[in-house]
């Protein structure tokens, strides 16, 4: 597979907001979108004297994903400073965790059903909670001017995910994203929103060299504003070339040079080195007396374990099992999401035909819901309703063309299967009623008949089409056997 | 009846027979402070039309028969560094000069519902970072016992405005011994509570572990009244304790009998005034005849207070003033006149043919943040800034700020040890009576070097009250500082009580207001 | 034990300030490496104490596990907010431009 003379080492931070109504350490509103500086109290604007307090919620669901991600669980953490300048931290520090942080020590496992990559598991150093800061508004044609400041986001909680540096190519980066992303909205922590800055990746990426004399490294660059994870795989891709460049040209090996951070431009799709004071890494850490630690005990570990629920690679298994669908199947039913889980699950249990609920989920409705940008939920077809057009069709009272038509029908009106085709005038065609109408095409088509004799037996297609004209209801594999059975008695 | 010299504990009863008027107990007030306060400046503010409006609405509370709160009409000063809802807190720095808070602090919404009439803020060293109030923006408070020497500080106006009978009762706060200096300079009684007793919610940060709101008075009695409107807990802090709070003022008169005072000997060592001593010892010899025992107790780490209190004040100090940038609130420097020395330090260096140099200049971001801190900070603040960062920069932690916390928990478990075999530790407040203006703000160390029996209460979140037991020959207050196991208040505040029933210390006044 | 029984040199006084945002004139610079120097050599004091088996105690309290319910609450109204601010332009506070920083 590796065509490049390197391997490119990848590790990931990845902040998510947390789904809760307030702010990590007041109670205002977390709800995206509002006017600038309205979601604001003295706490989230740093206003003197004022205190943070822990939301609840917030490090329950940290707790959650941290377990979805195998993460031990340290039995006492805490919150500490991390301090710097910036007009969008109002306080002059961020509340974050340093040496002590809820979670540690995890693992996501990714896969890829085409086989670009095999199956591993991604290492997770650490998760740990933390606030956001505010927004700061440049207007760069306006030069010298001011930035303007909205303090709504202050105070947002983030969980904060760190890989290990695990990853070897911009697609196994991008599979992390996905699955991690698909976990994160199994767990319903997040709404995963990466235009609302829910989702948020920065890479670190270096290049190990086979050289003689063994493997070098090549300086860690730590890549922002990567605002889709599209963009994470081109800067991937385009700055590991970079790299290389680099290093054929000046042979600057990692230790040399301090950490560097280069910014993607996302219309130019260039990294670019951002400004960098050497003193601006010494945030001076210190745990933060304005609140006390958390102490988590093994019961509340097992308590909030027991709320994870079916995780992804849980179910793809489980749907390949009890299902018997193949894996490509049951990776595109799971990275619907749980709803489209549980969508499939009751249609094939309640048809009793995994595969043919599978096939026509597949292509019939994730077509539709792709067509529609609609979540399952909203879909107009629901599961009983499906299972019973499933169940015609595997009874033989409905064929693949006919049900297509039918389930058309169910889509537009909401229709059950039996009324759809109630509506579309489908009835089944009785045993006598389809031998006599198979009798009298044999009898007019002669030379159809000979060409069957003669071991043709494609030939009676060209009955089936006769057939559906006299009468559209009947089935065309039901034509096709009586008809070979009358040749074959002739 | 002279209102000034009434106790809070006694106006609350006149007010409640009706034989005056919160509007006429807050007039009474406000021109004592018009007259007095000229000399000790021991206000920041003064909000008088605020005060009088409060004052008429509990008039007319009272005159419906509406029920009001505890301290209903009775004329409180409040340290200019718990946040006021729309009027000035300044903490006595220019970098919050005009600065008026969006809230009010916990204590003060506290006040409120108890019908306290808020006649302003008091003065204050900077930050709170002080030891004699003249690290004050406004300029020093006086000690009105003798104007030429410190009322000690950081509360410096609070403890000033009771001794000199401008406020009834007043709120202050102690990070390393703010209530209880000021209060032993001054003569009257100061409280630093258990850490968490009161809420810091709205209380100007210095030093988040250490900082305790508390009250002043010129008896126990009026502590303990002003301490149960203020105690409690606040879901706003997360550090405040989940505790009932005790009917202090119930508890004052059961009996000492079989109280066991500890004496640390090694307080009494070099470096105490004689005269302190002397009154400290006399003190101790009436709670004997009151029927305590006393007994020798060690605290071994003493001697470290006070390199562990600068260290870890400082260190979260240097965080907690990172937010005065000049960004959000307070002062921000001239612009205009920044980006001009901006550009004329760009173009010396070009000139001299520093392209690097030039290239490092700042931005006029954080030439603006650097600029609006020099100018919004004084010289002491600085210092404990520098001395901050400094310790928490790269390398540094460990051996600074870690090694502080740890040397603390030795401490704390001196305290612990102390208080299996006593009740209370008795001793000194300060190494010597109230020091002239002016003597020590050249030498940061000596004026540290005052607060070594004070810090240890603050490191060990024990509460500690000062209570004035003397007079020295040159007529300046002594005080006795008693410490007691956390959330034990009532014993402290017991013990005063039934000293100030023997002695009347707690009833001598400044000659200022006998002039006036 | 990196610092201890080491003053402070005029460099690392200005590495401070400049990490602490404090615009310090050449005066002040000396001054405050005299003054730091004899604070710091005071507080080395700790040194001489072994404390390698002591934990540390951040709080005198030693609470644990205070948490707040996720309600929201009413906070400051935006004039509220922006009041106190040096500049603002009824939306937003404004200051010197982040770029290149």
């Amino acid at each position: 597979m590796r065509e490049q003379p390197y391997e490119i080492v990848i590790g990931l931070e990845v902040h998510v907001q947390l789904r809760t109504r307030t702010k990590l350490f007041c109670r205002c509103s977390t709800e995206f979108g509002q006017p600038a500086n309205t979601q604001t109290c003295p706490v989230c604007t740093g206003q003197p004297g004022s205190l943070p307090v822990m939301n609840r919620d917030a490090f329950q669901l940290s707790m959650k994903t941290a377990l979805a991600l195998h993460c031990q669980i340290p039995e006492f953490t805490r919150w500490d400073r991390k301090q710097y300048y910036y007009p969008d931290l109002p306080k002059g520090y961020q509340i974050s965790q340093y040496d002590l942080p809820m979670s540690c020590d995890g693992w996501l496992e990714i896969c890829d059903s085409q086989g670009v990559f095999d199956p591993k598991r991604v290492g997770i150093i650490r998760a740990h909670l933390e606030e956001d800061a505010g927004k700061s508004m440049h207007d760069e044609t306006s030069g010298r001017a001011d930035s303007r400041i909205d303090l709504n986001r202050t105070g947002t909680p983030l969980l904060e995910i760190v890989s290990q540096p695990d990853l070897r190519s911009a697609a196994e980066a991008r599979a992390y994203l996905d699955e991690l992303k698909l976990l994160l909205q199994y767990l319903d922590v997040s709404d995963c929103n990466m235009q609302e800055g829910s989702l948020r990746v920065d890479a670190n990426v270096n290049l190990h060299l086979d050289e003689p004399g063994g493997v070098i490294a090549t300086p860690i660059v730590e890549i922002k504003n990567l605002n889709s994870f599209r963009a994470v795989e081109r800067a991937l891709e385009y700055e590991s070339q970079r790299q290389y460049e680099v290093w054929l040209e000046k042979g600057v090996k990692k230790g040399d040079i301090p950490k560097q951070t280069r910014g993607w431009d996302d219309q130019l799709e260039v990294t670019r080195a951002q400004r960098h004071k050497e003193e601006s890494s010494d945030y001076r850490y210190f745990p933060d007396p304005d609140l006390v630690p958390v102490v988590v005990t093994p019961d509340e570990v097992e308590r909030v374990r027991a709320t994870v629920g079916e995780l992804p690679a849980a179910l793809r298994l489980r749907l390949q099992e009890e299902y018997d669908v193949s894996e490509y199947d049951a990776n595109v039913i799971v990275n619907q999401g749980r709803d489209f889980v549980g969508y499939f699950v009751e249609v094939a249990d309640a048809s009793g035909d995994a595969r043919r609920t599978s096939n026509w989920i597949q292509q019939e409705i994730l077509r539709r819901l792709n067509e529609l940008q609609m979540s399952i939920r909203q879909f107009p077809v629901t599961a009983a309703a499906l299972a019973g057009l499933v169940k015609a069709i595997a009874s033989g009272e409905l064929d693949s063309s006919r049900g297509r038509d039918v389930f058309g029908r169910m889509f537009e009106h909401g229709e059950s299967a039996a009324e759809a085709m109630q509506s579309l005038g489908i009835v089944s065609v009785d045993a006598g009623s389809l031998r006599s109408l198979c009798e009298g095409l044999l009898a007019e088509n002669p030379r159809v008949v000979a060409e069957v004799k003669e071991g043709k037996q494609k030939a009676v297609g060209a009955l089936i089409g006769q057939a559906k004209r006299l009468n559209p209801n009947v089935n065309p594999s039901e034509v096709r056997e009586i008809c070979l059975e009358l040749i074959a008695q002739q | 009846m002279n209102l000034l010299a009434a106790s809070a504990t006694d106006l609350v009863r006149l007010l409640e027979s009706g034989d005056v008027s919160s509007v006429d107990l807050t007039r009474v007030f406000l021109e004592r402070i018009k007259s007095c306060d000229t000399a000790v400046h021991a206000f920041a503010s003064v909000t008088q039309e605020a005060a009088l409006a409060q004052a008429r609405e509990l008039d007319e509370l009272r005159a419906g028969g509406k029920p009001v709160g505890k301290l209903a009409g009775v004329p409180v000063a409040v340290k200019d560094v718990l946040c006021t809802k729309g009027q000035l807190t300044t903490c006595g720095s220019r970098m919050l000069a005009s600065y008026a808070p969006p809230y009010d602090a916990t204590v003060i919404t506290r006040l409120r519902a108890a019908g306290a009439v808020l006649l302003g803020k008091t003065n204050m060293d900077e930050f709170a970072m002080g030891s004699s109030t003249e690290t004050s923006f406004h300029g020093p408070t006086e000690n009105p016992w003798d104007r030429q020497r410190t009322p000690g500080g950081s509360s410096g106006g609070a403890a000033a405005a009771v001794a000199a009978s401008m406020a009834s009762l007043s709120v202050g706060s102690d990070t390393g011994g703010s209530i209880r200096q000021p209060a032993a300079f001054c003569g009257v009684v100061g409280l630093k509570p258990t850490y968490g007793r009161v809420s810091r919610y709205g209380l100007v940060a210095f030093a988040s572990s250490l900082d305790q709101v508390g009250p002043l008075a010129s008896t126990a009695e009026d502590v303990a009244l002003l301490l149960e409107v203020i105690a409690g807990h606040d879901e706003r802090d997360s550090t405040s304790a989940d505790l009932p709070v005790p009917s202090y003022g119930e508890l004052l008169s059961e009996p000492l009998q079989g109280l066991r005072i500890g004496i640390v000997e090694s307080h009494f060592a070099e470096g105490l005034d004689g005269e302190i001593e002397e009154s400290v010892r006399r003190a101790v010899a009436i709670y004997e005849q009151l029927g305590a025992t006393v007994h020798p107790v060690e605290l071994p780490h003493s001697r470290y207070a006070i390199a562990t209190y600068y260290i870890i004040a400082s260190c979260e100090a240097s965080g907690n003033l990172a937010r005065y940038d000049g960004a959000h609130y307070g002062h921000r420097t001239d612009e205009g006149r920044m980006l001009e020395e901006l550009a004329e330090e760009r173009r010396l260096l070009v000139e001299s043919g520093d392209a690097d140099g030039a290239e490092q200049l700042d931005g006029p971001l954080v030439r603006m943040y650097r600029r609006t801190r020099a100018e919004g900070f004084g010289d002491e603040v600085k210092r404990r800034i520098m001395l901050g960062t400094y310790a928490l920069s790269a390398g540094y932690y460990d051996a600074y700020y870690l090694k502080a916390l740890k040397v603390r928990r030795r401490i704390r478990d001196d305290f612990d040890a102390a208080f299996q075999q006593v009740d209370v530790i008795a001793g000194p407040v300060t190494p010597t009576p109230a020091f002239p203006l002016g003597e020590r703000t050249d030498d940061p160390l000596s004026m540290y070097l005052g607060d070594l029996y004070t810090v240890s209460a603050n490191l060990a979140g024990i509460p500690a009250l000062s209570l004035p037991c003397g007079l020295t020959a040159s007529g300046l207050p002594i005080a006795l500082q008693l410490q007691a196991p956390p959330f034990e208040e009532a014993r402290l505040l017991r013990a005063a009580h039934q000293f100030q029933g023997e002695t009347d210390w707690h009833t001598r006044r400044p000659s200022l207001v006998e002039e006036s | 034990m990196k610092g201890c029984q080491v003053s402070l040199s005029l460099a690392d006084v200005k590495k401070v300030a400049m990490l602490a945002r404090l615009q310090l004139s050449d005066t002040e610079l000396e001054r405050m490496t005299h003054q730091l120097g004899q604070i710091v050599d005071y507080v080395n004091q700790l040194a001489e104490l072994d404390t390698e088996s002591v934990t540390p105690l951040s709080h005198a309290g030693e609470l644990v596990n205070v948490f707040a319910e996720d309600k929201p609450r009413p906070g400051l109204s935006r004039a509220e907010v922006l009041s106190g601010a040096p500049k603002q332009d009824d939306e937003c506070y404004r200051v010197p431009a982040v770029l290149g920083e």
